[in-house]
């Protein structure tokens, strides 16, 4: 997951591009909106919108959600039914077409892969959504709570984030699913279990910045309760790093759920994942069924894509650095 | 120096404890034990197996007897599975397989990714630039999972160029598409962070003081910029190392390579605990060593960092 902390890549071309429009930026403000302050979120939509392959790739991926949610209403097969009439013969008879009714074709037992695609797509987001959210939350607490207090709480609270990040998590997390089954809802509570530590260090960190500031201050000194201060005044302060943090998050969820799958550890039949039906496509990709890879092969593919430029997008749109 | 040796195994013992604790616990709380069948045993038997295999004592003294057969014979017990192999003859059978190609895709990440990222860097805003960039980003999106197939289809499959698994005694033939698969998503990753880190510190004000005193860039570079700019780069190998030995699951897979991976997944599937258990452990003990290193390279290299 760390891997997807990126320091710049191709940021600096953005940088180069939001220096360009810099003037033109003031332009746009100058004679009406000079009184009107803009709140945060404002600014950083603007910023984000005026990154194009960021609102692209936003776009894209809202059409992916779209697709998870409703793409079985289209779909002329269960994920489970078997084709009876394909069966055996998926080369010849099982490849895309609309006249069967298989848009993308059959899978190896004859079922049809649109059906399966679209399952598939839905838990992998979801293991990417609910992922990033549950870890936002308890990761934002943890290290809101840890840097606020600070001091010898603060000291042992990092130090069992140290210790934590240090194991090898996805070891642990295939000895969890085997002990306590395969199913995804292990796979959601594995990956909670572990996902929160770095956004615990991030929060911590700003919220170290932020708690000498003198709205704090303030808060302290008309005797605001600790507890209200971080939930109030701490953490709303925190959103903008954590929804980039979360946002680059995401992807690693979602690979490690397709890896956990892909080793046929992860998922179960007649469920899938796009690891579980890369797995699968990899597999019989020697019959020359080609159609049973490209298909969550590319929805994988270019959702990561995707990951990639919105989280760039919208770690520009609320760099403090740039403003 | 000393001290942070001091404090960073004091950080690494605690971790090993963890990990032994959780993963044997976990195992002890599976339903069902290693010997459960579907013909079931007579009580006796079960009970002299159990004997055998020390599973009648209480838990702490099997955790105990467990850790000290480890520290000091580095004896990882019986396989529940396969009565006739310990773990350590699967472990020195998938060991040294799992180490060559994670060797190798090592050396090439970091011999590739590093000056690819250099050079970009310092030819910011060029052809090279942008190729090392869409590279990159590109191999990002393509985790090992998704290369490996691709990687057969194509040189396999289409262009019949190299065999599409197997191990042959590692010869190079069956290394290349393995190393390829495990090591693109990590050189791209170096590449994106010496680039980033390079330009960071080509732009900060001693490199502009270096250069107004009118060293040539060259020294400017090689003097100046280059050992800063690698402390990112070192944080990184440790999240690499561990990030290639859980991908060499993948690589034992698809590639039928028999290294610990193959183990792994299979005593997972069969619910073989005592070689997933020897398995994590030695990972774990691998990946908290090596963890320690990096971060005393960490330390060797910054200045900055006293303790």
């Amino acid at each position: 997951m760390a891997g997807w902390i990126r320091k710049s890549g191709i940021k600096l071309m953005i940088d180069l591009k939001a220096k360009k429009n810099f003037n033109f930026y003031n332009f746009e403000l100058a004679p009406d909106d000079e009184m009107k302050g803009r709140s945060l979120w404002v600014d950083a939509r603007i910023r984000y919108a005026r990154n194009k392959m960021a609102t692209i790739c936003l776009f894209i991926l809202i059409l992916i959600c779209i697709f998870s949610i409703f793409g079985n209403l289209f779909a002329a097969y269960s994920i489970e039914e078997i084709d009876w009439a394909i069966l055996g013969m998926t080369l010849e008879k099982g490849y895309p077409s609309f006249e069967t009714g298989h848009y993308f074709g059959t899978d190896e037992m004859g079922r049809d892969l649109y059906a399966r695609v679209v399952q598939g797509s839905r838990i992998s987001l979801s293991v990417g959504f609910i992922g990033a959210i549950i870890s936002t939350f308890v990761g934002t607490m943890y290290g809101a709570i840890s840097g606020y207090i600070g001091g010898r709480l603060d000291g042992l609270m990092m130090r069992i984030v140290d210790i934590l990040i240090a194991i090898p998590f996805m070891f642990i997390l295939i000895l969890f699913l085997v002990v306590f089954g395969r199913s995804i809802l292990m796979i959601f509570v594995g990956i909670a279990l572990f996902s929160w530590l770095g956004m615990a260090r991030v929060a911590r960190g700003q919220t170290m910045t932020l708690k000498n500031k003198e709205f704090i201050e303030a808060a302290q000194a008309i005797g605001v309760s600790q507890f209200t201060i971080v939930i109030r005044h701490i953490v709303p302060n925190l959103l903008g790093i954590v929804i980039v943090y979360g946002s680059l998050m995401i992807p690693g969820f979602i690979m490690a759920e397709s890896f956990i799958s892909f080793l046929g550890l992860g998922v179960q039949e007649p469920n899938t994942s796009w690891g579980a039906l890369i797995s699968e496509g990899a597999g019989t990709m020697t019959y020359g069924t080609f159609w049973q890879l490209a298909f969550p092969l590319s929805f994988f593919t270019v959702t990561m894509f995707c990951f990639y430029f919105i989280g760039d997008g919208l770690r520009d749109a609320f760099d403090p650095k740039d403003r | 120096m000393l001290n942070l040796i001091v404090r960073r195994v004091a950080i690494a013992i605690p971790t090993l404890l963890i990990i032994l604790v959780i993963s044997f616990l976990l195992m002890h709380a599976a339903p069902g034990g290693p010997f459960t069948s579907e013909k079931p045993l007579s009580p006796q038997v079960l009970a002299n197996i159990e004997a055998k295999y020390g599973l009648d004592q209480p838990i702490h003294k099997q955790m105990f007897n467990y850790t000290v057969g480890i520290l000091t014979e580095f004896d990882f017990g019986p396989s529940f599975k396969y009565k006739d192999r310990t773990v350590n003859e699967i472990i020195a059978q998938g060991f040294p397989v799992t180490m060559t190609y994670g060797v190798w895709s090592f050396i090439i990440a970091v011999f590739f990714g590093v000056p690819l990222g250099l050079i970009a860097a310092l030819r910011q805003n060029t052809r090279t630039d942008y190729f090392a960039v869409s590279f990159s980003i590109a191999a990002s999106v393509l985790p090992n999972f998704v290369m490996a197939p691709l990687l057969i289809l194509v040189f396999t499959l289409w262009l019949g160029l190299l065999p599409g698994g197997g191990w042959n005694d590692g010869s190079w033939q069956n290394l290349v598409l393995p190393v390829i698969a495990l090591s693109t998503s990590y050189t791209a990753e170096l590449t994106r962070l010496t680039r980033a880190s390079l330009l960071e510190v080509l732009r900060s004000n001693y490199i502009r003081t270096a250069r107004a005193k009118g060293l040539p860039e060259l020294k400017v570079i090689l003097r100046h910029a280059l050992k800063p700019a690698m402390l990112p780069v070192i944080t990184y190998l440790g999240p690499m190392f561990v990030g290639l030995i859980t991908g060499s699951f993948i690589i034992d897979s698809i590639f039928s390579t028999g290294g610990m991976g193959y183990f792994f997944v299979n005593s997972a599937l069969n619910r073989d605990y005592s070689v997933m258990l020897g398995i994590t452990l030695l990972v774990g003990g691998l990946v908290v060593l090596f963890n320690l290193i990096v971060d005393l390279a960490y330390g060797w290299l910054d200045p900055q960092i006293r303790y």
